[in-house]
């Protein structure tokens, strides 16, 4: 075990899935020397394994997504990089309608064994087009898995997961936690998808969350146990698949759920997840499901319109001392 | 370019399968067999066949929604395609695809899309594969002069020519994106133009020529396999039917109609091939016999073939079920 980043992390899962099959190669905009990734996590990576394998292009998202599946279906392991998860909308043909069904509308003649990385989340202040949490779109996409690493620990192994994986995986990273620091397991370890971890045990509330908010609610947690209340932090790490029975037999010990993401509230991961729970386990609930979300409202710019955008521990508080 | 006899041959064998492999899809059609709609590719058999007789068994072509002539003859089975059209267990998807997705991946079908234009970046990827693995085999990616318009048209041009990738891009221009015609569409004269403004080589052809395609593949599939890049090729042919199962395609002007439907693919290479001696009337005939018989049997197996199991809806979502 040693100590690093999530970007350092997810570099080394990164690496070592280079090193240890040559199928696997990636691309990317300014992946490559000059830049290494604008959050920098494929820095270096050019230098060890080459310019072909650690690839620079032009800035065309849906050849990048296409090029990756016409790899993926000749025998190569593309990790592919959309640079920021709102661009993805460039690329939602070879996503949604190529990859995500290439398997099944070809009654399974092939496999489309690519990762497609990208990154979601709010509060760098870059406004509309750089900031929003689209995963739900990908989880109501069939055919994709859907990864939504949130810490070191799980990061390195989920990439390891992705790649080893035979169907398309959307990763998906959040961009206040490449700097976030844990122990990481050395060398080859693997997180398999479609099993949560319990972050926090608790016995009063369940806590259901996804990336950054998952690191704002375990210090809300700290706090909340000091006024008598045990919160339960489940992040689900994958939404595809999804780990329903870690999260029912939790909300069947607490009785009571909050479900927290920044994405935007209508239609979000997070109506998705109440609706299964109200159908699996209604009887043991003691209070109305909470939901915290973003306002249906494009991502603003501006420090104070953002911070008010994106839910802050006191509303993730508020909704836990609501129920409890 | 001297072009051997059975090379000849083969031109006109794999034109004409083609064109019979449709009159037959056009036939069940007709009895209301062919669930949805169905893209003929009948009157451009000649780009299908000239582009895949240049190519080897282990190279790969990306497909479009008009894809049955560029499946059937790159060599997938005809039992398995015809049944796929009619929707049954024996297709070769299984009864998920139907006529816009009919693929044989293992005889180098990379699949065929719905989606206008979206096999261009597929085929970048496929030939990036090529290149990366040093394997030598090239990637014939056909798509249409409606195509042409849509952005991976630019971005996958230009990714081709950036990493020389190789690939044959084959533009069948029939001069209409459904019922549009390519004057209201494209400034330019030709798609070829638009090509060589990416730096790749670029001509236009007579897709009506089996011959004069192959040729051209030819040359193009060289300049893949020793590493010289990707070749635009702008096949020029015209819709025998409708742009789907219900148009007439009344748009088209009587002229111009009249003059490519005068200039028919299979009667076309039929008189190349005889004049060339490589083959004699009578064996043109029987050539044409054996697969009609061909495609005859692969009807009987289409409709002879069960449906899918209905549940069968909820198999090949994920390589295992979640």
């Amino acid at each position: 075990m040693a100590e690093m980043t999530y970007r350092e992390a997810l570099k080394e899962g990164l690496r070592e899935e280079m090193a240890r099959d040559e199928r696997v190669f990636v691309m990317g905009e300014d992946v490559g020397k000059n830049w290494g990734g604008a959050f920098k996590v494929t820095k270096g990576l050019a230098e060890e394994f080459g310019d072909d394998r650690v690839r620079d292009t032009p800035i065309s998202e849906n050849t990048i997504a296409g090029a990756a599946v016409g790899a993926a279906i000749t025998g190569l392991i593309p990790v592919a990089e959309i640079m920021f998860g709102d661009l993805i909308t460039l690329a939602m043909d070879q996503v949604c309608n190529q990859a995500a069904k290439m398997r099944y509308m070809f009654g399974g003649q092939t496999s489309v064994p690519l990762v497609l990385r990208t990154v979601f989340g709010g509060g760098k202040n870059i406004a509309s087009h750089h900031s929003q949490s689209l995963e739900s779109w990908f989880m109501h996409t069939p055919g994709l898995k859907l990864a939504v690493p949130a810490f070191a620990s799980d990061v390195k192994g989920m990439i390891k997961t992705a790649i080893r994986d035979p169907d398309p995986v959307l990763f998906a990273e959040h961009k206040l936690v490449y700097d976030k620091k844990e122990e990481v397991p050395d060398g080859d370890y693997t997180v398999p998808f479609g099993e949560a971890k319990i972050r926090r045990e608790g016995a009063d509330v369940t806590l259901w969350g996804t990336f950054f908010m998952l690191h704002k609610a375990l210090d809300v947690a700290e706090g909340l146990q000091k006024e008598g209340i045990s919160v339960e932090i489940i992040d689900p790490r994958t939404l595809v698949p999804l780990d329903k029975k870690t999260l029912i037999e939790s909300v069947k010990k607490t009785g009571r759920l909050v479900l927290v993401t920044e994405e935007t509230r209508t239609l979000a991961t997070t109506a998705e997840v109440a609706a299964i729970v109200q159908e699996e386990a209604f009887d043991w609930l003691d209070a109305p499901i909470k939901r915290v979300n973003a306002p249906d409202t494009p991502v603003p710019f501006s420090p104070p319109l953002e911070d008010y955008f994106i839910p802050d521990e006191k509303r993730i508080a508020q909704a836990i001392r609501d129920i409890v | 370019m001297a072009v051997d006899k059975k090379t000849l041959k083969e031109l006109y064998a794999r034109t004409l399968k083609v064109r019979l492999f449709e009159e037959e899809v056009w036939d069940l059609f007709g009895q209301n067999v062919v669930p949805g709609t169905l893209h003929l590719y009948l009157g451009q058999e000649a780009v299908a066949a000239g582009v895949t007789t240049a190519l080897k068994d282990s190279d790969w072509i990306q497909s479009t929604h008009r894809g049955h002539g560029h499946v059937v003859a790159k060599g997938a089975d005809m039992n398995a395609a015809l049944a796929e059209l009619l929707g049954k267990k024996t297709g070769s998807c299984k009864g998920k695809g139907g006529s816009m997705h009919i693929t044989e991946f293992g005889a180098g079908v990379l699949g065929a899309t719905g989606v206008v234009a979206s096999g261009l970046p597929i085929a970048v990827g496929a030939a990036l594969s090529c290149q990366m693995r040093g394997t030598k085999d090239v990637v014939a990616c056909f798509f249409g002069d409606g195509a042409s318009n849509n952005g991976t048209f630019g971005e996958s041009l230009n990714m081709s020519a950036i990493w020389k990738l190789p690939v044959i891009w084959v533009v069948e221009n029939n001069f209409y994106a459904m019922g549009t015609p390519i004057k209201l569409t494209c400034p330019s004269q030709s798609i070829a133009q638009r090509g060589e403004a990416y730096c790749i080589p670029s001509k236009v052809v007579d897709g009506n020529n089996a011959l004069e395609v192959y040729e051209a593949t030819v040359e193009a599939v060289k300049r893949a396999r020793e590493g010289g890049g990707p070749t635009l090729i702008e096949c020029q042919t015209y819709r025998m039917k409708g742009h789907s199962r219900f148009d007439p395609a009344k748009y088209r002007p009587e002229d111009e109609a009249e003059h490519w439907l005068n200039r028919d693919a299979v009667e076309i290479i039929r008189k190349i091939v005889i004049e060339k001696g490589a083959i004699t009337e009578k064996e043109a005939d029987k050539i044409r016999d054996k697969l009609l018989k061909e495609v005859k049997k692969a009807s009987k197996f289409a409709l002879d073939s069960d449906y899918p199991d209905p549940e069968e809806a909820l198999d090949d979502v994920y390589a295992e079920a979640l």
